[in-house]
Protein backbone atom coordinates (compact mmCIF):
# COMPACT_ATOMS: atom_id res chain seq x y z
CA UNK A 1 0.00 0.00 0.00
CA UNK A 2 1.67 3.18 -1.15
CA UNK A 3 -0.35 6.27 -0.42
CA UNK A 4 0.07 8.94 -3.10
CA UNK A 5 1.07 11.63 -0.65
CA UNK A 6 3.71 13.82 -2.22
CA UNK A 7 3.00 17.33 -1.02
CA UNK A 8 6.21 18.90 -2.26
CA UNK A 9 5.79 17.52 -5.77
CA UNK A 10 2.20 18.75 -5.96
CA UNK A 11 3.18 22.26 -4.88
CA UNK A 12 6.07 22.20 -7.35
CA UNK A 13 3.82 21.18 -10.26
CA UNK A 14 1.16 23.67 -9.27
CA UNK A 15 3.65 26.54 -9.12
CA UNK A 16 5.09 25.73 -12.52
CA UNK A 17 1.60 25.50 -14.03
CA UNK A 18 0.69 28.88 -12.61
CA UNK A 19 3.75 30.88 -13.67
CA UNK A 20 6.53 30.85 -16.21
CA UNK A 21 9.54 28.72 -15.31
CA UNK A 22 12.05 31.32 -14.06
CA UNK A 23 9.50 33.16 -11.90
CA UNK A 24 8.21 29.89 -10.48
CA UNK A 25 11.77 28.86 -9.62
CA UNK A 26 12.35 32.13 -7.75
CA UNK A 27 9.00 31.84 -5.95
CA UNK A 28 9.86 28.30 -4.98
CA UNK A 29 13.21 29.39 -3.55
CA UNK A 30 11.55 32.15 -1.55
CA UNK A 31 8.91 29.73 -0.23
CA UNK A 32 11.56 27.26 0.90
CA UNK A 33 13.61 30.03 2.50
CA UNK A 34 10.57 31.28 4.41
CA UNK A 35 9.74 27.75 5.51
CA UNK A 36 13.26 27.28 6.86
CA UNK A 37 13.23 30.66 8.62
CA UNK A 38 9.91 29.76 10.21
CA UNK A 39 11.26 26.40 11.28
CA UNK A 40 14.38 28.09 12.64
CA UNK A 41 12.41 30.38 14.92
CA UNK A 42 9.82 27.83 16.00
CA UNK A 43 12.23 24.97 16.64
CA UNK A 44 14.54 27.31 18.53
CA UNK A 45 11.73 28.45 20.82
CA UNK A 46 10.46 24.93 21.41
CA UNK A 47 13.97 23.68 22.18
CA UNK A 48 14.41 26.46 24.74
CA UNK A 49 11.15 25.37 26.34
CA UNK A 50 12.28 21.75 26.30
CA UNK A 51 15.60 22.67 27.87
CA UNK A 52 13.91 24.56 30.69
CA UNK A 53 11.45 21.77 31.41
CA UNK A 54 14.19 19.14 31.39
CA UNK A 55 16.41 21.28 33.60
CA UNK A 56 13.51 21.58 36.01
CA UNK A 57 12.93 17.84 35.86
CA UNK A 58 16.57 17.16 36.73
CA UNK A 59 16.46 19.59 39.63
CA UNK A 60 13.08 18.40 40.96
CA UNK A 61 11.34 21.63 40.01
CA UNK A 62 8.31 22.24 37.82
CA UNK A 63 9.76 24.65 35.30
CA UNK A 64 7.64 27.04 33.22
CA UNK A 65 4.02 25.91 33.56
CA UNK A 66 1.84 29.03 33.61
CA UNK A 67 1.72 30.52 30.11
CA UNK A 68 -0.44 28.34 27.89
CA UNK A 69 -0.97 24.60 28.35
CA UNK A 70 1.96 23.20 30.36
CA UNK A 71 3.75 26.52 29.89
CA UNK A 72 4.16 25.89 26.17
CA UNK A 73 3.93 29.58 25.25
CA UNK A 74 6.44 30.71 27.88
CA UNK A 75 9.34 30.96 25.43
CA UNK A 76 7.20 32.76 22.86
CA UNK A 77 6.36 35.33 25.52
CA UNK A 78 10.07 35.58 26.33
CA UNK A 79 10.87 36.13 22.67
CA UNK A 80 8.26 38.90 22.47
CA UNK A 81 9.82 40.48 25.54
CA UNK A 82 13.24 40.35 23.90
CA UNK A 83 11.89 41.98 20.74
CA UNK A 84 10.50 44.87 22.77
CA UNK A 85 13.74 45.40 24.69
CA UNK A 86 16.08 48.25 24.01
CA UNK A 87 19.09 47.55 21.83
CA UNK A 88 21.91 49.07 23.84
CA UNK A 89 24.33 51.03 21.66
CA UNK A 90 27.93 50.69 22.77
CA UNK A 91 30.05 53.79 22.31
CA UNK A 92 33.47 52.30 21.91
CA UNK A 93 32.51 49.18 19.97
CA UNK A 94 33.22 48.56 16.31
CA UNK A 95 29.59 49.10 15.33
CA UNK A 96 29.72 47.47 11.91
CA UNK A 97 31.25 44.20 13.12
CA UNK A 98 29.23 44.28 16.34
CA UNK A 99 26.00 44.31 14.35
CA UNK A 100 27.24 41.87 11.74
CA UNK A 101 28.38 39.12 14.11
CA UNK A 102 24.97 37.58 15.01
CA UNK A 103 24.16 37.14 11.32
CA UNK A 104 27.26 35.02 10.75
CA UNK A 105 26.09 32.60 13.40
CA UNK A 106 22.53 32.54 12.06
CA UNK A 107 23.50 32.18 8.38
CA UNK A 108 25.86 29.32 9.19
CA UNK A 109 23.22 27.37 11.07
CA UNK A 110 20.53 28.12 8.46
CA UNK A 111 22.81 26.83 5.70
CA UNK A 112 23.49 23.68 7.69
CA UNK A 113 19.75 23.28 8.27
CA UNK A 114 19.06 23.36 4.53
CA UNK A 115 20.72 20.00 3.80
CA UNK A 116 18.89 18.04 6.51
CA UNK A 117 16.38 15.47 5.23
CA UNK A 118 13.17 15.67 7.25
CA UNK A 119 11.69 12.82 5.26
CA UNK A 120 12.18 11.29 1.86
CA UNK A 121 10.57 14.22 0.10
CA UNK A 122 11.16 17.06 2.58
CA UNK A 123 14.75 17.44 1.56
CA UNK A 124 15.56 20.89 0.28
CA UNK A 125 19.13 20.51 -0.96
CA UNK A 126 20.36 16.98 -1.64
CA UNK A 127 23.89 17.97 -2.63
CA UNK A 128 26.51 15.48 -3.80
CA UNK A 129 28.94 16.42 -1.01
CA UNK A 130 26.22 16.23 1.69
CA UNK A 131 27.88 15.81 5.07
CA UNK A 132 31.04 17.56 3.91
CA UNK A 133 28.96 20.64 3.13
CA UNK A 134 27.58 20.46 6.66
CA UNK A 135 31.14 20.48 8.05
CA UNK A 136 32.14 23.33 5.75
CA UNK A 137 29.34 25.69 6.74
CA UNK A 138 29.50 24.85 10.42
CA UNK A 139 33.08 26.13 10.43
CA UNK A 140 31.81 29.60 9.51
CA UNK A 141 29.69 29.99 12.65
CA UNK A 142 32.73 30.41 14.86
CA UNK A 143 33.70 33.56 12.94
CA UNK A 144 30.55 35.24 14.21
CA UNK A 145 31.45 34.39 17.80
CA UNK A 146 35.03 35.63 17.39
CA UNK A 147 33.91 38.87 15.75
CA UNK A 148 31.18 39.47 18.31
CA UNK A 149 33.60 39.01 21.17
CA UNK A 150 36.24 41.30 19.71
CA UNK A 151 33.93 44.01 18.45
CA UNK A 152 32.19 44.39 21.83
CA UNK A 153 35.40 45.94 23.24
CA UNK A 154 34.95 44.08 26.50
CA UNK A 155 37.55 41.95 28.26
CA UNK A 156 35.15 39.18 29.22
CA UNK A 157 33.70 39.03 25.74
CA UNK A 158 37.17 38.84 24.22
CA UNK A 159 38.27 36.02 26.52
CA UNK A 160 35.02 34.17 25.80
CA UNK A 161 35.55 34.56 22.07
CA UNK A 162 39.14 33.31 22.28
CA UNK A 163 38.07 30.27 24.26
CA UNK A 164 35.29 29.59 21.79
CA UNK A 165 37.63 29.71 18.81
CA UNK A 166 40.08 27.40 20.52
CA UNK A 167 37.37 24.94 21.43
CA UNK A 168 35.51 24.91 18.14
CA UNK A 169 38.64 24.52 16.02
CA UNK A 170 39.90 21.64 18.17
CA UNK A 171 36.66 19.73 18.34
CA UNK A 172 35.80 20.23 14.68
CA UNK A 173 38.53 17.68 13.98
CA UNK A 174 36.85 15.03 16.07
CA UNK A 175 33.44 15.71 14.57
CA UNK A 176 34.90 15.45 11.07
CA UNK A 177 36.83 12.26 11.75
CA UNK A 178 33.91 10.50 13.43
CA UNK A 179 31.71 11.43 10.45
CA UNK A 180 34.42 10.04 8.18
CA UNK A 181 34.28 6.73 10.03
CA UNK A 182 30.64 6.38 9.06
CA UNK A 183 31.26 7.58 5.52
CA UNK A 184 33.63 4.60 5.18
CA UNK A 185 30.67 2.38 5.95
CA UNK A 186 28.25 4.24 3.69
CA UNK A 187 30.58 4.70 0.73
CA UNK A 188 29.06 8.09 -0.07
CA UNK A 189 28.81 11.63 1.23
CA UNK A 190 25.36 12.26 -0.21
CA UNK A 191 22.78 12.23 2.54
CA UNK A 192 20.02 10.52 0.57
CA UNK A 193 22.46 7.77 -0.38
CA UNK A 194 23.66 7.35 3.21
CA UNK A 195 20.06 6.76 4.23
CA UNK A 196 19.42 4.45 1.27
CA UNK A 197 22.33 2.24 2.36
CA UNK A 198 20.83 2.06 5.86
CA UNK A 199 17.42 1.18 4.43
CA UNK A 200 18.97 -1.91 2.86
CA UNK A 201 21.28 -3.10 5.61
CA UNK A 202 20.05 -1.71 8.90
CA UNK A 203 21.04 1.40 10.84
CA UNK A 204 24.74 2.14 10.93
CA UNK A 205 25.00 1.90 14.69
CA UNK A 206 24.05 -1.77 14.32
CA UNK A 207 25.73 -2.34 10.97
CA UNK A 208 29.08 -1.02 12.14
CA UNK A 209 28.70 -2.35 15.71
CA UNK A 210 31.86 -1.63 17.81
CA UNK A 211 33.62 1.06 15.71
CA UNK A 212 30.29 2.73 14.91
CA UNK A 213 29.47 2.89 18.60
CA UNK A 214 32.87 4.41 19.42
CA UNK A 215 32.36 6.91 16.60
CA UNK A 216 28.93 7.75 18.00
CA UNK A 217 30.29 8.45 21.46
CA UNK A 218 33.08 10.62 20.08
CA UNK A 219 30.61 12.43 17.85
CA UNK A 220 28.27 13.23 20.74
CA UNK A 221 31.12 14.49 22.95
CA UNK A 222 32.68 16.58 20.20
CA UNK A 223 29.28 17.78 19.02
CA UNK A 224 28.39 19.00 22.49
CA UNK A 225 31.71 20.80 22.64
CA UNK A 226 31.22 22.36 19.22
CA UNK A 227 27.88 23.85 20.20
CA UNK A 228 29.54 25.36 23.30
CA UNK A 229 27.16 23.66 25.69
CA UNK A 230 27.86 22.49 29.21
CA UNK A 231 30.06 20.69 30.26
CA UNK A 232 32.07 22.49 27.56
CA UNK A 233 30.55 25.95 28.07
CA UNK A 234 33.81 27.71 28.97
CA UNK A 235 32.84 30.25 26.36
CA UNK A 236 30.05 31.65 28.47
CA UNK A 237 31.05 30.37 31.88
CA UNK A 238 28.82 32.55 34.05
CA UNK A 239 30.96 32.35 37.15
CA UNK A 240 34.11 33.43 35.31
CA UNK A 241 33.17 35.60 32.35
CA UNK A 242 29.79 37.19 32.91
CA UNK A 243 28.06 35.90 29.81
CA UNK A 244 31.11 35.29 27.63
CA UNK A 245 31.19 36.51 24.07
CA UNK A 246 27.67 37.93 24.14
CA UNK A 247 28.08 39.95 27.33
CA UNK A 248 27.48 43.23 25.50
CA UNK A 249 24.57 42.06 23.38
CA UNK A 250 21.03 42.92 24.35
CA UNK A 251 17.49 42.42 23.13
CA UNK A 252 17.02 40.72 19.78
CA UNK A 253 20.73 40.53 18.96
CA UNK A 254 21.28 38.43 22.05
CA UNK A 255 18.28 36.32 21.05
CA UNK A 256 19.92 35.59 17.69
CA UNK A 257 22.95 34.08 19.42
CA UNK A 258 20.72 32.26 21.84
CA UNK A 259 18.46 30.74 19.17
CA UNK A 260 21.42 29.82 16.96
CA UNK A 261 22.97 27.89 19.84
CA UNK A 262 19.83 25.80 20.22
CA UNK A 263 19.50 25.28 16.47
CA UNK A 264 23.14 24.16 16.38
CA UNK A 265 22.30 21.60 18.99
CA UNK A 266 19.40 20.47 16.79
CA UNK A 267 21.76 20.24 13.80
CA UNK A 268 24.31 18.14 15.68
CA UNK A 269 21.53 15.82 16.86
CA UNK A 270 20.18 15.64 13.30
CA UNK A 271 23.59 14.71 11.87
CA UNK A 272 23.86 12.03 14.54
CA UNK A 273 20.42 10.75 13.56
CA UNK A 274 21.27 10.68 9.86
CA UNK A 275 24.60 8.95 10.32
CA UNK A 276 23.87 6.49 13.09
CA UNK A 277 20.11 6.01 13.41
CA UNK A 278 18.89 5.93 9.83
CA UNK A 279 17.50 9.47 9.48
CA UNK A 280 13.78 9.31 8.67
CA UNK A 281 13.70 5.49 8.47
CA UNK A 282 11.24 3.80 10.78
CA UNK A 283 12.48 1.02 13.08
CA UNK A 284 12.23 -2.34 11.25
CA UNK A 285 10.46 -0.54 8.41
CA UNK A 286 7.07 -0.64 10.17
CA UNK A 287 5.71 2.48 8.47
CA UNK A 288 7.56 2.27 5.19
CA UNK A 289 4.32 2.45 3.21
CA UNK A 290 3.52 5.90 4.60
CA UNK A 291 6.45 8.12 3.60
CA UNK A 292 4.96 11.13 5.39
CA UNK A 293 5.53 9.50 8.78
CA UNK A 294 9.27 9.84 8.11
CA UNK A 295 9.06 13.37 9.49
CA UNK A 296 7.74 12.01 12.77
CA UNK A 297 10.46 9.36 13.08
CA UNK A 298 13.16 11.87 12.19
CA UNK A 299 11.95 14.37 14.77
CA UNK A 300 11.55 11.67 17.42
CA UNK A 301 15.11 10.47 16.95
CA UNK A 302 16.52 14.00 16.84
CA UNK A 303 14.65 14.98 19.99
CA UNK A 304 15.96 11.83 21.65
CA UNK A 305 19.54 12.88 20.92
CA UNK A 306 18.77 16.46 21.99
CA UNK A 307 17.50 15.06 25.27
CA UNK A 308 20.79 13.18 25.61
CA UNK A 309 22.72 16.43 25.16
CA UNK A 310 20.56 18.18 27.75
CA UNK A 311 21.15 15.24 30.06
CA UNK A 312 24.93 15.84 29.68
CA UNK A 313 24.42 19.46 30.53
CA UNK A 314 22.70 18.89 33.82
CA UNK A 315 24.88 15.96 34.86
CA UNK A 316 28.52 16.89 34.32
CA UNK A 317 30.44 19.79 35.88
CA UNK A 318 32.27 22.24 33.63
CA UNK A 319 35.75 21.35 32.40
CA UNK A 320 38.84 23.52 32.76
CA UNK A 321 40.54 24.78 29.61
CA UNK A 322 43.52 22.43 29.98
CA UNK A 323 41.23 19.47 30.63
CA UNK A 324 39.23 20.40 27.54
CA UNK A 325 42.32 20.41 25.34
CA UNK A 326 43.76 17.25 26.89
CA UNK A 327 40.49 15.44 26.25
CA UNK A 328 40.50 16.41 22.59
CA UNK A 329 44.14 16.11 21.59
CA UNK A 330 45.33 13.30 23.84
CA UNK A 331 42.25 11.08 23.97
CA UNK A 332 39.57 11.70 21.35
CA UNK A 333 41.86 12.32 18.38
CA UNK A 334 44.09 9.22 18.75
CA UNK A 335 41.08 7.02 19.52
CA UNK A 336 39.36 8.47 16.48
CA UNK A 337 42.28 7.83 14.13
CA UNK A 338 42.58 4.28 15.41
CA UNK A 339 38.83 3.86 15.03
CA UNK A 340 38.91 4.85 11.36
CA UNK A 341 41.49 2.15 10.62
CA UNK A 342 39.44 -0.32 12.68
CA UNK A 343 36.32 0.52 10.68
CA UNK A 344 38.22 0.22 7.41
CA UNK A 345 39.40 -3.27 8.39
CA UNK A 346 35.86 -4.26 9.37
CA UNK A 347 34.43 -3.03 6.08
CA UNK A 348 37.28 -4.64 4.14
CA UNK A 349 36.78 -8.06 5.77
CA UNK A 350 33.02 -7.78 5.46
CA UNK A 351 32.45 -8.11 9.20
CA UNK A 352 29.51 -5.69 9.26
CA UNK A 353 26.16 -6.91 10.55
CA UNK A 354 23.70 -6.94 7.69
CA UNK A 355 20.13 -8.09 7.80
CA UNK B 1 19.32 33.28 -14.19
CA UNK B 2 22.88 31.98 -13.92
CA UNK B 3 24.15 35.10 -15.59
CA UNK B 4 22.37 37.32 -13.05
CA UNK B 5 23.87 35.34 -10.17
CA UNK B 6 27.28 35.57 -11.82
CA UNK B 7 27.05 39.36 -12.04
CA UNK B 8 25.84 39.67 -8.45
CA UNK B 9 28.72 37.51 -7.20
CA UNK B 10 31.25 39.44 -9.28
CA UNK B 11 29.92 42.72 -7.96
CA UNK B 12 30.24 41.43 -4.39
CA UNK B 13 33.79 40.31 -5.07
CA UNK B 14 34.95 43.57 -6.65
CA UNK B 15 33.31 45.81 -4.06
CA UNK B 16 34.59 43.87 -1.06
CA UNK B 17 38.04 43.38 -2.54
CA UNK B 18 38.38 47.16 -2.86
CA UNK B 19 36.88 47.66 0.61
CA UNK B 20 39.31 45.13 2.05
CA UNK B 21 42.31 47.00 0.70
CA UNK B 22 41.11 50.50 1.58
CA UNK B 23 39.72 49.86 5.06
CA UNK B 24 41.84 51.22 7.88
CA UNK B 25 40.52 48.87 10.57
CA UNK B 26 42.37 45.63 10.20
CA UNK B 27 39.61 43.28 11.39
CA UNK B 28 37.15 44.86 8.98
CA UNK B 29 39.60 44.15 6.17
CA UNK B 30 39.67 40.53 7.23
CA UNK B 31 35.86 40.35 7.19
CA UNK B 32 35.71 41.93 3.73
CA UNK B 33 38.27 39.38 2.58
CA UNK B 34 36.02 36.66 3.99
CA UNK B 35 33.16 37.94 1.82
CA UNK B 36 35.41 37.79 -1.25
CA UNK B 37 36.36 34.20 -0.47
CA UNK B 38 32.72 33.23 0.10
CA UNK B 39 31.82 34.77 -3.27
CA UNK B 40 34.51 32.62 -4.89
CA UNK B 41 32.90 29.58 -3.24
CA UNK B 42 29.64 30.81 -4.77
CA UNK B 43 31.28 30.74 -8.20
CA UNK B 44 32.31 27.14 -7.68
CA UNK B 45 28.76 26.25 -6.71
CA UNK B 46 27.54 28.03 -9.83
CA UNK B 47 29.64 25.85 -12.13
CA UNK B 48 28.68 22.71 -10.15
CA UNK B 49 32.09 22.16 -8.58
CA UNK B 50 30.50 21.41 -5.22
CA UNK B 51 33.53 19.69 -3.77
CA UNK B 52 35.85 22.55 -4.58
CA UNK B 53 33.31 24.99 -3.14
CA UNK B 54 33.14 23.11 0.14
CA UNK B 55 36.95 22.97 0.25
CA UNK B 56 37.04 26.72 -0.35
CA UNK B 57 34.63 27.25 2.55
CA UNK B 58 36.45 24.94 4.99
CA UNK B 59 40.03 25.87 4.15
CA UNK B 60 39.76 29.57 3.40
CA UNK B 61 36.65 30.78 5.22
CA UNK B 62 36.83 28.34 8.12
CA UNK B 63 40.58 27.92 8.43
CA UNK B 64 42.66 30.80 7.13
CA UNK B 65 40.24 33.59 8.01
CA UNK B 66 39.83 32.20 11.53
CA UNK B 67 43.64 32.18 11.84
CA UNK B 68 43.75 35.80 10.65
CA UNK B 69 41.07 36.78 13.16
CA UNK B 70 42.96 34.98 15.91
CA UNK B 71 46.18 36.84 15.22
CA UNK B 72 44.35 40.16 15.01
CA UNK B 73 42.55 39.37 18.27
CA UNK B 74 45.88 38.73 19.97
CA UNK B 75 47.90 41.70 18.75
CA UNK B 76 45.49 44.47 17.86
CA UNK B 77 43.42 46.75 20.02
CA UNK B 78 40.00 47.79 18.84
CA UNK B 79 40.79 51.49 18.76
CA UNK B 80 44.03 51.33 16.79
CA UNK B 81 43.89 52.14 13.11
CA UNK B 82 46.38 51.51 10.36
CA UNK B 83 48.50 54.52 9.34
CA UNK B 84 47.89 56.22 6.02
CA UNK B 85 50.95 55.95 3.80
CA UNK B 86 52.74 59.05 2.52
CA UNK B 87 51.69 60.60 -0.78
CA UNK B 88 54.80 59.55 -2.73
CA UNK B 89 54.43 55.96 -1.65
CA UNK B 90 50.76 55.96 -2.54
CA UNK B 91 51.51 57.22 -6.05
CA UNK B 92 54.22 54.57 -6.44
CA UNK B 93 51.91 51.77 -5.30
CA UNK B 94 49.13 53.05 -7.55
CA UNK B 95 51.43 53.02 -10.57
CA UNK B 96 52.70 49.53 -9.74
CA UNK B 97 49.17 48.15 -9.42
CA UNK B 98 48.12 49.87 -12.67
CA UNK B 99 51.02 48.17 -14.48
CA UNK B 100 50.07 44.84 -12.91
CA UNK B 101 46.41 45.21 -13.82
CA UNK B 102 47.31 46.26 -17.37
CA UNK B 103 49.56 43.26 -17.81
CA UNK B 104 46.90 40.84 -16.55
CA UNK B 105 44.13 42.39 -18.64
CA UNK B 106 46.23 42.38 -21.82
CA UNK B 107 47.02 38.70 -21.32
CA UNK B 108 43.35 37.89 -20.71
CA UNK B 109 42.25 39.80 -23.80
CA UNK B 110 44.92 38.27 -26.00
CA UNK B 111 44.06 34.72 -24.96
CA UNK B 112 41.47 32.97 -27.13
CA UNK B 113 39.07 31.31 -24.69
CA UNK B 114 37.53 28.11 -25.98
CA UNK B 115 34.26 26.93 -24.48
CA UNK B 116 35.08 23.50 -23.06
CA UNK B 117 32.55 20.74 -22.87
CA UNK B 118 31.94 19.93 -19.22
CA UNK B 119 31.09 16.28 -19.78
CA UNK B 120 34.62 14.86 -19.97
CA UNK B 121 35.25 14.75 -16.23
CA UNK B 122 32.81 14.12 -13.45
CA UNK B 123 32.97 16.35 -10.37
CA UNK B 124 31.51 13.82 -7.97
CA UNK B 125 33.42 13.19 -4.77
CA UNK B 126 33.78 9.49 -5.55
CA UNK B 127 35.50 10.17 -8.86
CA UNK B 128 37.71 12.88 -7.35
CA UNK B 129 38.78 10.47 -4.62
CA UNK B 130 39.50 7.67 -7.08
CA UNK B 131 41.45 10.10 -9.25
CA UNK B 132 43.53 11.21 -6.28
CA UNK B 133 44.57 7.64 -5.50
CA UNK B 134 44.92 6.19 -9.00
CA UNK B 135 48.39 5.56 -10.39
CA UNK B 136 47.17 5.01 -13.96
CA UNK B 137 46.67 7.63 -16.65
CA UNK B 138 45.61 11.00 -15.22
CA UNK B 139 46.04 9.78 -11.65
CA UNK B 140 47.26 12.07 -8.91
CA UNK B 141 48.85 9.63 -6.47
CA UNK B 142 52.36 11.13 -6.70
CA UNK B 143 51.43 14.79 -6.01
CA UNK B 144 48.99 13.59 -3.35
CA UNK B 145 51.69 11.68 -1.47
CA UNK B 146 54.29 14.42 -1.95
CA UNK B 147 51.90 16.98 -0.47
CA UNK B 148 51.11 14.73 2.49
CA UNK B 149 54.84 14.33 3.23
CA UNK B 150 55.29 18.09 2.92
CA UNK B 151 52.44 18.70 5.38
CA UNK B 152 53.86 16.15 7.80
CA UNK B 153 57.26 17.86 7.64
CA UNK B 154 55.63 21.23 8.25
CA UNK B 155 53.79 19.82 11.26
CA UNK B 156 56.93 18.35 12.82
CA UNK B 157 58.77 21.60 12.10
CA UNK B 158 56.04 23.61 13.81
CA UNK B 159 56.24 21.39 16.90
CA UNK B 160 60.02 21.78 17.09
CA UNK B 161 59.84 25.55 16.66
CA UNK B 162 57.12 25.84 19.30
CA UNK B 163 58.78 23.56 21.84
CA UNK B 164 62.25 25.04 21.37
CA UNK B 165 64.75 23.94 24.00
CA UNK B 166 62.06 22.13 25.98
CA UNK B 167 62.30 19.21 23.56
CA UNK B 168 65.70 18.16 24.88
CA UNK B 169 65.24 19.04 28.54
CA UNK B 170 63.59 16.29 30.52
CA UNK B 171 61.19 17.47 33.16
Amino acid sequence: MNLPLSITKNIHDWLFELMSAPIAAVVEMVLIAVAFLGFFALAGLLLVYMERRIAAFFQLRLGPNRVGPQGLFQTIADALKLVSKELVVIDKADKFLYNLAPYFVIVASLMALSVLPFSQEFHAFDINIGVFFLLAVSSIGVIGILLGGWASNNKYALIGAMRSGLQTISYELSVGLSILTIVLLAGSLQISEIIAVQQKGGWFIIQGHIPAFIAFMIFMIAGTAETNRAPFDLVEAESELGAGFHTEYSGMKFAYFFLAEFINMFIIAAIGTILFFGGWLSPFGITESIPLLGVMWFMLKVLGLVFLMMWFRWTFPRLRVDQLLTLEWKYLLPINLFNIVFMAVIVWLGLTINF
Amino acid sequence: MEQIIFYILSLIMVVFAIASVTSRMILRSVVYLLFVLCAIAGFYFLIDYNYLAAIQLTVYAGGIIVLFIFSVLLIHHIESKLDVASLGRRILVGLASLVGAGLTLSVIWAHPFIVAENSARSTEVRDIGLGMLSYGDGGYILPFEVISILLLAAMIGAIIVAKGTRLTIKD
